[in-house]
């Protein structure tokens, strides 16, 4: 089977997510990858290091750079003639493109595998993953987007794949890019951190949060995330929501401070390593799935164990 | 301006699903069913739109068994105008390219300036249809809207993605699916419920649309996800240190 995996990079490097991806495509078949973007050749410079890739296929043009997918669609069914499944890290980013993608190739996509069982094989989860479905696709040729967390990433380097310009019909000139507000973070990025320090609606607010948490997430070196509750209160920006319909997180250790453990919070992070849960309600749901549990209140816990932590 | 809006029935989002013990999929005899809330969501933005002046007409549409006609009539009760039901059988589930083909074939009849959908229904977690749709119709598509500004010919997306938040302009027509920040639905009072039972609910079938159903993904099992074993519960703080010293982080 050939594979083209979509490289999620912000016009300067690589993003982690893609190499999760690539290892998802990699025991699919071959592995080719597609960079497009704009002023994007150091970026494909780096993505021929990724080891398994064969070839990167290079489309550099202005209507690239935002990663529009109106832009993008297009440029992708033309390279598709050449491959049987188009692999995409299941990002927001790639998860805006790749339906589209499925949709004008008319086949069915396979949202956020976690894992590959066969050749048109796969398991993915359901109903805020309180399910876990084996589907196969009847579709001549597959879309599929991976779930980060449940791939190994691919070694970034030792590859020496060949770049080939490629291009497609350019700007659909029906959407523009206005701007973003990116936050530029202190703390590990969500998806990669190898520690996670998450705070409830229990934070009472934006002040608290931070005094509360940020200074437990500094000593251990962790990334900071929270509940839908949190969020939608306006402790935290809504990237730092963990959840079903957040991001999935499975950090080596996961701290949930101050939250009850809804479905669709567990969702989420239920394949971390080590759940440490801080709660005042000792029938909080989530203590079912906390290896360590501490029934305390928060204000005077966390104080005491960013103190006591050397 | 007319606003198309697809809602999906599906479990209550405060039901604990139950995987079926031989493994054909959920159970979902007597448990509740409710709007996806991301298409609550989607329906409370259109009303507003149209309160503002922005839209003259909400159509609401759902591809479903008959009962997704409790699902429309709810719709209906928070201020949209009139209803579709695409119906299917009972146990039929269309997937996402063959309810976005559906939606296609409505929009060509209603010509929509907008099509406001949920980003993921919290069933099958595909997040797909809109993006589907939108490709169908050949449109942009705003997805994981925050907010959302209709001006002139152009709508204002402002999303909700990995790093934070990006906004884009379309042109209209465009395709928008809703994030958790977008709006909080109203409930539907009393007389708006009764009101709603007035208005014209319309039941179709796919085959009207000539649009082929059968499903592109088989699924093979459904099993229970592995369950975590149960951990300790620890006294205090220095006990909960002294673990995280076991562990290697203290
Ligand atoms: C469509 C949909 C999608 C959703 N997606 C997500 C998602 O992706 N992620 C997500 O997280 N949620 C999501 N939710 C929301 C979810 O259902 C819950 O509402 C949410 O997770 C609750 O957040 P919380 O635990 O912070 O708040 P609460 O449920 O209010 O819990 C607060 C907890 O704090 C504890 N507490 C209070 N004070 C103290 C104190 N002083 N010390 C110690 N403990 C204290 C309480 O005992 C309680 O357990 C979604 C909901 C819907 C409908
Ligand atoms: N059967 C359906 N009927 C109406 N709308 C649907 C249906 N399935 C999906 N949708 C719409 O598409 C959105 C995304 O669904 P999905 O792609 O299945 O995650 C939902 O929030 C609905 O707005």
């Amino acid at each position: 089977m050939k594979t083209l995996v979509w490289v999620e990079h912000d016009n300067a490097s690589v993003k982690d997510a893609t190499l999760s991806a690539v290892t998802a495509a990699a025991s699919m078949g071959d592995v080719d990858l597609l960079v497009a973007g704009k002023g994007v050749r150091a970026v494909a410079e780096q993505a021929a290091n990724i080891e398994p890739a064969r070839k990167v296929l290079l489309a550099d043009d202005a209507a690239y750079e935002h990663a529009l997918p109106e832009n993008l669609a297009p440029l992708v069914v033309g390279l598709m003639q050449g491959y049987d499944a188009f692999v995409v890290p299941a990002t927001t980013t790639g998860k805006n493109v790749a339906p589209r993608v499925a949709a004008l190739l008319d086949v069915m996509q396979l949202s956020e595998i976690i894992s590959v069982e066969g050749r048109k094989t796969f398991t993915r989860t359901i109903y805020a993953g309180n399910a876990v479905a084996t589907v196969e696709s009847h579709d001549a040729k597959l879309v599929v987007t991976v779930r980060g967390t449940a791939f190994d990433k691919a070694a970034a380097n030792g590859g020496s794949a060949a770049i080939e310009d490629v291009s497609g019909p350019g700007d659909a000139g029906t959407s523009r890019f206005v701007s973003a507000e990116i936050a530029r973070s202190e703390r590990p990025e969500l998806t990669s951190a190898k520690i996670i320090v998450s705070g409830g609606r229990a934070l009472k607010d934006a002040a608290t949060f931070d005094e509360v948490i940020t200074p437990l997430a500094e000593k251990l070196g962790a990334g900071v995330g929270a509940s839908r509750a949190a969020v939608d209160a306006g402790y935290v920006p809504n990237d730092f929501q963990v959840g079903q319909t957040g991001k999935i997180v499975a950090p080596e250790v996961y701290f949930a401070i101050g939250i009850s453990g809804a479905i669709q919070h567990l969702a989420g992070m239920k394949d971390s390593k080590t759940i440490i849960a801080i709660n005042k309600d000792e029938d909080a749901p989530i203590f079912q799935v906390a290896d360590i549990g501490l029934v305390a209140d928060l204000f005077k816990a966390v104080p005491e164990l960013t103190g006591k932590i050397r | 301006m007319k606003i198309l809006v697809p809602v999906k029935r599906v479990i209550d989002y405060n039901v604990k699903p139950r995987v079926k013990a031989d493994g054909s999929g959920v159970d979902l005899s007597n448990v509740k069913m409710s709007m996806n809330p991301f298409d609550e969501i989607a329906v409370e933005e259109a009303v507003r739109l149209k309160e503002k002046g922005k839209a003259e007409e909400i159509v609401v549409v759902s591809i479903g068994p008959a009962k997704a006609q409790d699902t429309l009539r709810t719709a209906l009760a928070m201020g949209v105008d009139r209803a579709i039901l695409v119906q299917v059988d009972d146990a039929v589930e269309v997937e996402p390219l063959a309810v976005a083909k559906i939606l296609k074939a409505i929009a060509d009849v209603e010509s929509p300036g907008l099509v406001l959908l949920g980003k993921q229904s919290i069933s099958d977690d595909s997040n797909q249809t809109g993006q589907m749709l939108a490709a169908l119709m050949d449109r942009p598509q705003g997805t994981f809207a925050n907010s959302v500004d209709v001006e002139g010919g152009a709508v204002i997306v402002k999303r909700e993605v990995d790093g934070g938040l990006e906004t884009v302009e379309l042109t209209l027509p465009a395709i928008v699916t809703t994030d958790l920040r977008l709006n909080e639905p109203r409930y539907a009072s009393l007389p708006n419920i009764m009101k709603a039972k007035a208005k014209p609910l319309e039941i179709r079938s796919p085959a009207d649309y000539d649009i082929d159903i059968s499903p592109r993904i088989a699924t093979l099992k459904v099993v229970e996800p592995p369950v975590r074993s149960a951990g300790v519960r620890v006294a205090d703080v220095d006990e909960l240190v002294a673990k995280l010293t076991s562990l290697g982080i203290a």
